[in-house]
C-alpha cells in the first residue's frame, strides 16, 4: 500500500481518478495547481486506487495525503 | 493589519480635458504584492492618498499596511478579489478614488476593464483602451506592427483553427515553430515544436491552456530561433502625444518561457542594434497613439543578428526597476504625471541614457532546482542592504506565502558602474538575502552567479535548460 502525498500546498484543479481505478507507474491521478502552475501528481507504482483523499476545489498543504493505492 | 480612517465618499466625476493639468489626489492600487507596495511607496512619496484592495488571503501583507487606506474585494481565488471587477467597481466608488493603476497581471491588459473605469470617472494610469486592444492580442498586434514597418518573425497572421492547419503553416514557415496563446502571456502554453509530432502536441496543450488561461483558445505559430536574446524596449507615451525609448533590458535567463533575471544595458548588442531597437520600439508605440509606460518585447537572433517584435506588454512590466537603476527615473511617478496630463520629470528632448548596469533577480518561492512552487509560512526574512542595492519586496517577516498567486516574493535588483560590479554586488546581496519558510531560489542565483556563461555575458535563453541538463 502506499500513500500518495502532495510536495506543497496547493489547490486541487482536477481528479481524474477514483477508487477501484487501476494505475501505472506514471499515470497521471490529479492536478493540482499552486502559484500559477499545474502540477500533476504522478502514481510512483502499478496498483487499484483504494482511496481518493481529495475533491476538485479542495485547497491542500504540503505532505498532505491525495490518494492511496493498493 | 493597520485599519483606516474611512474616508467620505467622492460622487465620480467626468475626466477634465487633457490640456487641462489636474494633480492627482488619490489612488486605487488594483494589484497585490511587491508591485502594490512598490506603486505605493511612489504615490505615497508624491503626497497621493493611496487606497490598496486586498483578498481575505493577503489581510497581513506590507502592502495592505502601507496605503492610506485598505478595503478588502473578496476571498483567496484571484476570480474573487483581484479579478473581480465589480468588487473592484465598488472599492472605488466607496473610497471616491480618483485614479487607478492596475500594475501587472490581473486586470492590467484588460481593456473592458480599464474602458468602465474610465467611464466612472476615474483616471486610468495606463494607456488607452484602444491600444490595449491593438497590442493585446498578439496576432492583430503582429499584423499591425507589420503594417506600421516593425520587423515581425514569420509567423501565422489568423487565429490557427485546428491542428491540420497547425501542420500547414508550421511546413510553410519551417520547423522550428514556438505555438503561442493569441491571448497570452507569462510564458502560460508556450512549447516549441520540431517536427509535426511535436507540433500535434505542442498545438493542443497550448489550445487548452489558452482556454484555461485567458478564456481564448486562439493559437499563433511563429518561427522559432533556437539561439536567441530576449530584448526588450521601455517605451513612454508622453502626455503630448510624444513616445520615448529609455533604453533596453535584456531578459534572456528564462525557465519555463519566464523571466528569472534582467539586465540593463544588454551585453549582447552593440550601440548600432541598441538604435534599432529602440527606434523599432518607438515606432510601434507611435502606431497606436502610445500613452504612458508600454514595453516592446523583441527577439534577438545570435545566430543572424536579426531582431523581431514579439509583443507589446501594455502596463508596467514586473522588471522595469532595472530601467530604474540606470536612468535614475521613478517610473511610477512618470505613469502618474502622464496619467495626470502633466509633464514627466526629464526632458523628452533629451531623454537619460543608461548610467552603469543593472541585473535584477526575481526571489521566488520555488525550489532551485526543478522550479516546482513552494509557498509556506515565512520564519525568517532578512532583506540584504549596500551601495547599489535595492529589494523590492512583497513580504516580510511572520507573514505566510499562499498558493493562490504567482511565486514572486520579491526582487533583488543592484547596480553597479559596470557590469562586473554589478555581478559581485549580486553576489553579496543574495548571500544577504535570508528567507526560511517556503522554497526559494536563492540558491539558484548562487549557481547562476557563478556560471561562466551567465558571468560572461554571452549567453541565450536556453541558458537554464543547460544549465540544469
Amino acid at each position: 500500500m502506499a500513500e500518495v502525498r502532495a510536495e506543497m500546498s496547493a489547490n486541487v484543479w482536477k481528479v481524474l481518478v477514483k477508487p477501484g481505478d487501476t494505475v501505472s507507474d506514471g499515470d497521471t491521478l490529479v492536478i493540482l495547481e499552486s502559484m500559477k502552475m499545474e502540477i500533476p501528481v504522478i502514481a510512483e507504482e502499478d496498483g487499484t486506487i483504494s482511496e481518493m483523499k481529495v475533491n476538485e476545489g479542495d485547497v491542500i498543504d504540503e505532505d498532505d495525503v491525495i490518494a492511496i493505492i493498493a | 493589519m493597520a485599519l483606516l480612517a474611512r474616508i467620505p465618499r467622492v460622487m465620480p466625476r467626468p475626466l477634465p480635458p487633457v490640456e487641462s493639468r489636474i494633480v492627482m489626489e488619490s489612488l486605487l492600487v488594483a494589484n497585490r504584492g511587491e508591485i502594490a507596495r512598490r506603486i505605493i511607496r511612489s504615490a505615497n512619496e508624491l503626497g497621493i492618498r493611496t487606497i490598496a484592495v486586498y483578498s481575505d488571503a493577503d489581510a497581513d501583507l506590507p502592502f495592505v499596511r502601507e496605503a492610506t487606506q485598505a478595503v478588502s474585494i473578496g476571498g483567496a481565488a484571484p476570480a474573487d478579489s483581484y479579478l473581480n471587477v465589480d468588487a473592484v467597481m465598488t472599492a472605488i466608488e466607496s473610497t471616491g478614488a480618483q485614479a487607478l493603476h492596475p500594475g501587472y497581471g490581473f486586470l492590467s491588459e484588460n481593456a473592458d476593464f480599464a474602458q468602465r473605469v474610465i467611464d466612472a470617472g476615474v483616471i486610468w494610469v495606463g494607456p488607452s483602451p484602444t491600444a490595449m486592444r491593438e497590442m493585446g492580442d498578439k496576432i492583430a498586434a503582429r499584423n499591425r506592427m507589420q503594417a506600421a514597418g516593425v520587423p515581425v518573425a514569420p509567423g501565422t497572421t489568423e487565429p490557427v483553427p485546428d491542428v491540420g492547419a497547425a501542420l500547414i503553416a508550421a511546413n510553410e514557415i519551417g520547423y522550428p515553430v514556438m505555438v503561442k496563446a493569441a491571448a497570452g502571456g507569462g510564458g502560460i502554453g508556450m512549447s516549441a515544436a520540431h517536427d509535426d509530432v511535436e507540433l500535434a502536441t505542442a498545438y493542443e496543450t497550448a489550445k487548452t491552456r489558452a482556454q484555461r488561461f485567458f478564456s481564448d483558445p486562439s493559437i499563433l505559430l511563429e518561427k522559432f530561433v533556437p539561439r536567441a536574446r530576449h530584448i526588450e524596449v521601455q517605451i513612454l507615451g508622453l502626455a503630448d502625444g510624444t513616445v520615448v525609448a529609455l533604453g533596453e533590458r535584456d531578459c534572456s535567463v528564462q525557465r519555463r518561457h519566464q523571466k528569472v533575471a534582467e539586465e540593463s544595458p544588454s551585453p549582447a548588442i552593440d550601440a548600432d542594434t541598441r538604435a534599432d531597437l529602440l527606434a523599432a520600439a518607438v515606432k510601434a508605440g507611435e502606431a497606436v497613439d502610445y500613452r504612458n509606460a508600454g514595453t516592446v518585447e523583441m527577439l534577438f537572433d545570435l545566430d543572424t543578428g536579426d531582431s523581431w517584435f514579439l509583443e507589446m506588454n501594455t502596463r508596467l512590466q514586473v522588471e522595469h526597476p532595472v530601467t530604474e537603476m540606470v536612468t535614475g527615473l521613478d517610473l511610477v511617478a512618470e505613469q502618474l504625471r502622464i496619467a495626470s496630463g502633466e509633464d514627466v520629470s526629464f526632458d523628452p528632448k533629451s531623454v537619460p541614457t543608461a548610467s552603469g548596469h543593472a541585473i535584477e533577480l526575481r526571489v521566488y518561492a520555488e525550489d532551485p532546482k526543478r522550479f516546482l512552487p513552494g509557498p509556506g509560512a515565512i520564519k525568517e526574512w532578512v532583506e540584504p542592504s549596500g551601495e547599489g542595492v535595492r529589494v523590492d519586496s512583497g513580504y516580510g517577516p511572520d507573514n505566510v506565502v499562499t498558493p493562490f498567486y504567482d511565486p514572486l516574493l520579491a526582487k533583488l535588483i543592484v547596480h553597479g558602474a559596470d557590469r562586473e560590479q554589478a555581478l559581485s554586488r549580486a553576489r553579496s546581496a543574495v548571500e544577504g538575502f535570508t528567507v526560511v519558510g517556503p522554497k526559494n531560489n536563492l540558491p539558484f542565483f548562487i549557481e547562476l552567479l557563478g556560471n561562466e556563461e551567465f558571468a560572461s555575458g554571452n549567453y541565450d535563453t536556453g541558458l537554464i535548460n543547460r544549465m540544469r541538463s
